[in-house]
């Protein structure tokens, strides 16, 4: 079979068709926000945001409401409630997202196994992107724009709260509003992903290409390029996959991206962990370039101070 | 360096006709239970460099915490150019400078996107900078000699020309007061004398700069006036007349306090 042939024929199929679209769209979304996600240092946040939607996503079900609805209220009261616990207490964050995560999880579950007929449990929590119906497609695609371009128009100033809040808020920035700003995309961001991958994978869409881009950025911008770029790249690698291997969407495109994440973690960059252990080898031809060419610039340069050495080697 | 500044007078051309730059009046903050300051008042008029000296502990930072208003106090008021904290944020008159510690070295950021960020609060909601914007970047690099630098990202940097990043942020932002908390921890000698060279320079433009140092022996020659703070404000004056025997003593010598254990029993604790 030639290459023209294999790329052609799942889309021959409207339901392979729909699910590149939603898988296409939600990692987009979800590539982008990741970038300032990591950077916050709100991984886990994105994990508990995806576990808290469930019982909005059961009930939405159960009363016939439109599941994106349920998904963002409780992800946003998740966000709340984990606010309001934390500036109560004493407890660390993670500690606090850990207690409201589960316990909201857990609801959903309740939900779903007293409702049994109406639910498919392994729908909402492993994604049917080959089910989706084209009017799931628009809602995937519509939010999404949405998300997207709110993003991307206050994306100076996410950064800026990420890189340095206090600065944000000396400047008069609302920084709380900010702060509530990038949590409510992030639940939106979940509501995309899930109806993709389900709500335990959407976690890596939210996670796995900030981290990849991260390691290939010296720019912020650029980091969002680069994990757009590979994010799609790995979302269609996924769904060929899962259409060729016949293997779990959500699970094939979530590799694909976990792949390009450990490709780039051994290769991907000048201190790769694959060249570091070959540079530590003697008598390995690039032995002798143990620094970057600006970290040699640097440590030649005249008159500068003695931390320099600290910073060179980074 | 030549001499002491033994009487700088503040420009006349203040803008605020008089009113002081930063009008602290008993001030107490309280964290759960430990008290960080007690009744402070401190006022500073333009044009001035104001050292704050006191041993770790003794409310340096909660002090800069009060005038960015990160902590609202229990008691007193904080006034900025005659404004709340809040309205002199807004208008852009305010910069802090972060310690090297609480700053992501890491981050993608370039030199001059952190020095860009200077001028955020006069753009926009997208935040685009214009063409004068950048401008306002490049002669802010200049000043502080990191021009060449401009497109290293932040973590590339040695540690004095990280402060200078933050110091070029602060020209761009065309702040009237900086706040500077322990600029000059972990900085060379060389290093400090261009940093406190820069802000005398900012000095003779009208700005004022609050900063808490360590550094005792550069006090007199780098500043105008000091602060000597121990929870309360032991002394305010000029430099010689502030870091008397004396008053060191009361404030270095015998800290009254249990949550200050560093110069009674220095192993006691890792906290500063
Ligand atoms: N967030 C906080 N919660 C509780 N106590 C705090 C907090 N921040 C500071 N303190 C306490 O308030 C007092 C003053 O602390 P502050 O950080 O203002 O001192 P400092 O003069 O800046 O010290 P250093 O020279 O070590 O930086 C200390 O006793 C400190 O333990
Ligand atoms: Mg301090």
């Amino acid at each position: 079979m030639d290459v023209l042939a294999f790329l052609v024929e799942p889309l021959q199929y409207g339901f392979l068709t729909r699910a590149l679209a939603v898988t296409v769209a939600a990692a987009v979304v979800a590539a982008v926000l990741s970038c300032w996600l990591i950077l916050m240092g709100w991984s886990l946040m994105g994990d508990a945001v995806s576990h808290a939607v469930l019982p909005g996503v059961a009930l939405a079900y159960i009363i016939g409401i439109p599941f994106s609805i349920g998904a963002f209220v409780f992800g946003a009261g998740a966000v709340a409630l984990i606010g309001i616990v934390r500036s109560t207490t004493k407890l660390k964050a993670d500690t606090v997202i850990g207690v409201v995560f589960t316990a909201l999880f857990a609801a959903g579950l309740a939900i779903v196994s007293a409702t049994p007929s109406q639910i498919d449990l392994m729908h909402i929590l492993f994604g049917n992107v080959l089910g989706v119906s084209s009017g799931d497609v628009w809602q995937v695609l519509i939010l999404g724009a949405v998300t997207l371009a709110i993003l991307l128009f206050k994306r100076r100033d996410l950064t800026l709260l990420a890189f340095d809040r206090t600065h944000a808020h000396v400047i008069g920035l609302n920084t709380r509003f900010l702060s509530a700003l990038l949590l409510g995309l992030l639940a939106l961001t979940v509501v995309v992903g899930l109806q993709a991958v389900g709500i335990i994978l959407v976690v890596a869409m939210l996670i796995t290409p900030g981290a990849t881009a991260f390691l290939l950025s010296r720019s912020f911008d650029r980091m969002l390029v680069i994990a757009v770029v590979l994010t799609v790249a790995a979302s269609v690698t996924g769904i060929y996959a899962s259409y060729y291997l016949d293997i779990s969407t959500g699970a094939a495109v979530v590799l694909s991206q976990a792949i390009v994440f450990a490709v780039v973690y051994l290769v991907g960059r000048p201190d790769g962990v694959l060249w570091q252990a070959r540079r530590r080898r003697p008598g390995s031809p690039v032995g002798g370039r143990r620094r970057s060419p600006d970290a040699v610039a640097a440590a030649v340069a005249p008159r500068r101070g003695a931390d320099d050495a600290a910073t060179s080697g980074a | 360096m030549s001499s002491m500044p033994t009487d700088h007078v503040p420009p006349g051309d203040d803008p605020e006709d008089g009113a002081p730059i930063l009008d602290v009046r008993g001030v107490s903050v309280t964290y759960d239970d430990v008290q960080a300051l007690d009744d402070v008042s401190v006022s500073l008029r333009a044009g001035s460099i104001c050292g704050l000296i006191g041993v770790n502990g003794s409310g340096k930072s909660t002090l800069f915490k009060a005038l960015m208003g990160l902590v609202a106090p229990q008691q007193g008021t904080v006034e900025l150019f005659g404004r709340t904290t809040a309205a002199a944020r807004r208008a852009g008159l305010v910069a802090y400078m972060p310690q090297a510690e609480e700053v992501d070295w890491t981050f993608p950021v370039s030199v001059s996107d952190v020095v860009g960020m200077g001028v955020y609060g006069r753009l926009g909601a997208a935040r685009r900078l214009r063409p004068a914007d950048r401008a306002a970047v490049g002669e802010a690099l200049e000043r502080v000699g990191l021009t060449d630098l401009g497109r290293r990202q932040i973590g590339r940097l040695s540690g004095g020309q990280r402060k200078r990043v933050f110091i070029a942020r602060s020209i761009a932002q065309d702040a009237r007061l900086l706040l500077l908390d322990e600029p000059f921890a972990g900085v060379d000698q060389a290093s400090e004398r261009t940093m406190t060279a820069l802000l005398r320079d900012l000095r003779e433009e009208g700005r004022s700069v609050l900063v808490s140092t360590h550094d005792l022996a550069g006090v007199p020659e780098f500043c105008d006036e000091a602060v000597l703070l121990h929870r309360r404000v032991l002394a305010h004056g000029h430099p010689a007349a502030v870091l008397t025997q004396g008053n060191l003593a009361r404030a270095f010598g015998a800290a009254p306090s249990d949550d200050d254990p560093r110069p009674l029993h220095p192993a006691a604790t890792g906290e500063s």
